[in-house]
Order: C-alpha cells, then sequence, then structure tokens
C-alpha cells in the first residue's frame, strides 16, 4: 500500500515555524517514497509558504483560509482539519509538539478514536510500525513507543529532527479547500505578546539562560548581548523568573519550556533537577558558575568555575574582534 | 457550580527513576499529587468558595492513590472519587484514560473540569482535550487565570509565553498551566476533617465497561535510561584563558562564531 502522511504546518505571526519542515523530514524517515500532503491554515493568502512547504519536501500542500483561522481555537481548528483527513484518509499524521500541536492533537485522537504518541523526539521504522522515542519523566528517562492500529499519529518536539536542505528545484502543487465554520465559541479577545524580538526560544539552536547568580533584571543585559552575537535567544531558570529578573516566559525546566538547542550556555545556574528536566538534553552544554559543587556541572560539557559579571562581558568583547563588523 | 478536578499521582520531582526488566521501579518512590493538579485543585476550591457548589475529585489509579486524594480533600475539597483499575488493567494509555472518564461523567451534570497541563511523568497533556472533545465541551489549555461570570469564562491562557485573552461559555474543561495561582498546604483541621469525607471507590466493572473496552491503542516497548554524560571539562586558567578557550571551543568544536 501506498503511504500518504499528512503533515499540519503551523505560522507563528507571518512565518512558517521550522517544526513545520522538521515534520516533513519525520515523515520522509517513515517512508521516503510516501507522498507528503501538507495543510497549512489561516485567515490570509499561502501561496508562499506553501511553497515554501514544498522546497523542504512536501508533495502536495493544502491551504485552507477563513477569516475563523486568524487566531487558534480547538472549535475552528477543529473544524478545518477534521474534513481533510477524512478526504485525505492518511496512513500517518505529524505535527510540531508546539501550543497549537499538543492543543489540537489530543482532540482530533479524541473524536478518531486514534493512538497519539506525544512530544517524540526521534523515529525509526521496524518493519510495517514506526517506533517513536519520547522523554518521560521530565527527560529523567526515555520510552519507544507504538501505535498498535490505525494510523500513526505523533507530535514532534521541535529542534530534534533535523529537517532537509532547502531546495527550490522542488516542485508540487498546492490546492486550496473550502471549508465551513460555524459556531465557535471560544472568543479571542486580546493577545497580550511577551516575546521579546529575535529568536524564539523554543526553536532557537543557540541559548544563554541565567539563574539567580545573574542578580538583577540589569544582570541578564550581557546575557542578551551574548545571545544576539551567537544568534540565539535568552533563557532563565525558575528561581531568576520568580525573582522577578526576567518574564516568566524565558523559563526553561519541568514547569517552563523544554529546549533542546544545539548550545547551552547556563550562566549562574545552580542546576536543580526541575531546571535539568528542561534542558540537559542540549547538545553542548557550557555552565559558568561561582560555586565549583553547582550541581550544572555534572551535565556540563564545558565548565567554568568563575564570576559570569567577568567572564560574560570578556567573551563578548572576544567575539566582537572576531566577527566581521 | 458543579467542579471536578481531574487528579493523577506521580513520582515525587526529586526521585531518581530506576528502571527493573524494562519497568520504572516504583517500590523506593514516594508519590505526590501531579503539581500541575495541584494547581486544578487549588483553582477549583477558590472557584467554589467564590460561586458555592462542589468540588469533586477523580483519580484513576490503584489502593495507594487514597493518599493523593485525600491530601486534596484536606486541601478543601468536598468529595472524591476512586477509579480502582488495579486489579482489571494491565497497562493502558491515554485513550484508556479517557474511555473510563467517559463513562463516569455520562450521568454526571458538569460546570466545570479541571485538570492538569500535563502530568510530570507521561507528560503527554492528552487527557483534558481527548476528554472534552468526548463529552462534547469546549476546553482551554495552559490556563493562567479563571474569572466565572454567570455562564461564561474569562481565560488567560499562555501560549509558550504570550498570553491570549479568552472569553467562552461554560460548561468547560480547562487545563493549568503554572502560575495560575499557589497550591496552599493543607492545614491541621483540614487534614483531620478530610478523614470524614466522602471517598467513593469504583472499578471499570461498575462503569459498564470491561477490559477490551478501554484497551489502549499505543504500547510502550522499550524504557531506558539517558547515556550516563561523560565528565565534562573544566575549563582552567585566569579569566582571559578560560574566555581564550572558550572561544576555540565556540568557533572549532560548537561551530557558532
Amino acid at each position: 500500500m501506498s503511504e500518504k502522511i499528512l503533515v499540519i504546518g503551523e505560522l507563528q505571526g507571518d512565518q512558517l515555524r521550522n517544526v513545520s519542515f522538521e515534520a516533513i523530514a519525520a515523515a520522509k524517515k517513515i517512508n521516503e517514497d510516501a507522498e507528503v500532503v501538507a495543510l497549512l491554515l489561516s485567515d490570509s493568502p499561502l501561496e508562499d509558504h506553501a511553497q515554501e512547504m514544498i522546497y523542504y519536501g512536501a508533495n502536495r500542500v493544502i491551504t485552507i483560509t477563513h477569516e475563523q483561522l486568524k487566531h487558534y481555537t480547538p472549535e475552528g481548528y477543529g473544524q478545518a482539519v477534521l474534513p481533510v483527513i477524512e478526504a485525505e484518509n492518511p496512513t500517518a499524521i505529524l505535527m510540531g509538539h508546539t501550543a497549537i500541536g499538543k492543543d489540537i492533537t489530543p482532540k482530533i485522537a479524541g473524536r478518531l478514536d486514534l493512538g497519539l504518541i506525544s512530544d517524540a523526539i526521534d523515529l525509526e521504522v521496524d518493519g510495517d510500525r514506526v517506533v517513536f522515542t519520547r522523554p518521560i519523566y521530565s527527560g529523567k528517562a526515555f520510552e519507544k513507543k507504538v501505535i498498535k492500529d490505525g494510523l500513526t499519529f505523533a507530535t514532534i518536539r521541535p529542534n530534534n529532527i533535523k529537517s532537509l536542505d532547502r531546495d527550490e528545484s522542488l516542485s508540487g502543487t498546492v490546492e486550496t479547500k473550502e471549508v465551513d465554520i460555524k459556531d465557535v465559541k471560544t472568543i479571542i479577545k486580546e493577545v497580550i505578546t511577551k516575546k521579546t524580538e529575535g529568536v524564539d526560544l523554543s526553536e532557537a539552536s543557540v541559548v544563554v539562560a541565567g539563574g539567580r547568580g545573574v542578580k538583577s533584571a540589569d544582570g541578564f543585559k550581557p546575557l542578551y548581548e551574548l545571545a544576539d552575537l551567537l544568534g540565539g535567544a535568552v533563557g532563565a531558570t525558575r528561581g531568576a523568573a520568580d525573582a522577578e529578573y526576567c518574564d516568566y516566559s524565558l523559563q526553561i525546566g519541568q514547569t517552563g519550556k523544554v529546549i533542546t538547542p544545539d548550545l547551552y550556555i547556563a550562566c549562574g545556574i545552580s542546576g536543580a533537577i526541575q531546571h535539568l528536566a528542561g534542558m540537559s538534553n542540549s547538545k553542548v552544554i557550557i555552565a559558568i558558575n561561582k560555586d565549583p559543587d553547582a550541581n550544572i556541572f555534572s551535565v556540563a560539557d564545558y565548565g567554568i568555575v568563575g564570576d559570569l559579571f567577568e567572564v560574560v562581558p570578556q567573551l563578548i568583547n572576544e567575539i566582537k574582534q572576531l566577527l566581521p563588523s | 457550580m458543579n467542579i471536578y478536578v481531574l487528579l493523577k499521582k506521580t513520582f515525587d520531582t526529586e526521585d531518581k527513576i530506576v528502571i527493573t526488566d524494562g519497568m520504572i521501579d516504583e517500590d523506593d518512590a514516594e508519590f505526590i499529587i501531579n503539581p500541575y493538579d495541584e494547581y486544578a485543585v487549588e483553582e477549583a476550591i477558590v472557584l467554589r468558595d467564590e460561586h458555592g457548589g462542589e468540588v469533586t475529585v477523580v483519580t484513576i489509579g490503584d489502593m495507594d492513590s487514597e493518599k493523593q486524594l485525600r491530601t486534596a480533600l484536606a486541601m478543601g475539597a468536598d468529595k472524591a472519587v476512586l477509579i480502582n483499575t488495579e486489579d482489571d488493567l494491565e497497562d493502558g494509555d491515554q485513550y484508556t484514560t479517557v474511555r473510563i472518564l467517559e463513562e463516569f461523567f455520562q450521568d454526571k451534570d458538569v460546570d466545570l473540569i479541571l485538570a492538569g497541563n500535563v502530568a510530570i511523568d507521561e507528560a503527554s497533556g492528552q487527557v483534558g482535550p481527548r476528554l472534552a472533545e468526548k463529552l462534547g465541551i469546549n476546553y482551554v489549555t495552559t490556563i493562567v487565570d479563571i474569572e466565572i461570570d454567570d455562564d461564561t469564562a474569562q481565560i488567560e491562557k499562555d501560549v509558550e509565553g504570550d498570553v491570549e485573552k479568552i472569553e467562552i461559555p461554560l460548561p468547560l474543561l480547562v487545563t493549568c498551566q503554572q502560575g495560575l495561582n499557589e497550591p496552599r498546604y493543607p492545614s491541621l483541621p483540614g487534614i483531620m476533617k478530610a478523614k470524614s469525607k466522602p471517598l467513593e471507590e469504583l472499578e471499570i466493572d461498575d462503569l459498564d465497561l470491561d477490559e477490551d473496552d478501554v484497551e489502549a491503542k499505543t504500547e510502550t516497548i522499550e524504557r531506558f535510561l539517558p547515556e550516563e554524560k561523560q565528565a565534562g571539562e573544566m575549563i582552567e586558567g585566569d579569566v582571559e584563558e578560560q574566555v581564550e578557550k572558550l572561544v576555540a571551543i565556540l568557533r572549532d568544536e560548537v561551530k557558532v562564531l
């Protein structure tokens, strides 16, 4: 049987999220020859984004534009996505494990009585089943999980499965689909954006994070500067957020974001187990802390026992000299 | 208002995870109320105190789950229900849980159901939205504020750091995010009172379900611990030397420069 994999893409503002491309790569990993059908939803035209999905490996893109899709609501998205699943009858459905992905996929799984594997970080094919790996117990352990029967359905954690190279020579078809969306009872009255400009923390490849050792909101300034220089985002511990050095939206850990950047620079972070749960799977961890016994050094690839207020500014200076101005 | 809270017991966050014969070893583990479910219990009590009505805490678990239910009763919940699956089910998944809860809620008159955003063990976050879909009611996940006025809820929802202000009618299911409240500790009088509060115990048979009805759709085939990380390298020297080495690492190994 030929496989058809539905990838539900996602926009953030007017940008496609990287995890949409990663989900296409995951689909190709399930079956290189599968037809990958991407679905995009918005209240504004999607042609350019559809083309991008094709450059990243989608064979066909379905776009749905409807005024009720301006903001995500489970009711609005549900009424848009379910008819597509019904019409396409895919063998697998993949989506990013994002705020929207986490919210809509259980609704779909509930409606269609499907098994759903949330927050996968990897997948492999074993005979005719797809084996997903996902963290459990806040990343203190992992499990390999399969769907026993029915279609394969999973959300994938951003930044873990590498997207395919963008290839402008790829072509595919784009079709628009009309849907009827009605009786939406959820009213989004206002969206308060707290995210700072620049790189999205959940998808950043470099994260510079601060803990209580940063001592104040002002103390975070050099961290922002370093993150900017490295094209990364700033994160924080719960302690730093509790002490109001920064917003809770920056919090990494068991409560807060779970991230997997290529590089994590921990500044003045002691390394409480709840914080490690959010970042210990980062590919390279550098820790800067005054206390040589700080627990963060137990997960760090490189450690510096020192004062972050000396090390970070000097590091910024050195990097500036290396970068073309 | 008829308020229900979905509660799960989980490993204490500080506990070390041990895997024996492919299973998580629970022998020496301390169990707690899933931290996100504690926010749900707290918010349910606050809303009941404000609007009247009753808070019922529901869990699916085993004999030992009574401890977490008594804690919720000591915090101020009115009633508890333990759906004990110890003798009937080997393993289950979110489909199983929701199938059981769906049946439990069949004859219940519900205004509001609160659950945790995720459980810190399995962390799928599926049960809340799946159940709402099955009950045909609306849901909002990861809420950080809720006010109820007649039949309408005003909610603030955390969306990866942004906040959405949402208006939505009851009946409703919400999942609770950190920042919603500070859960209270049970008081001594609360603990005394909790001992005599009603705690109903059900088995899936009482819900007219048998094992086949709730068979999981997914299966865990392996559990494993992360590879022991090799001891990291401490960068020695004075600040100049440390920074110099750090720059070399960023340039040559991590390749971000």
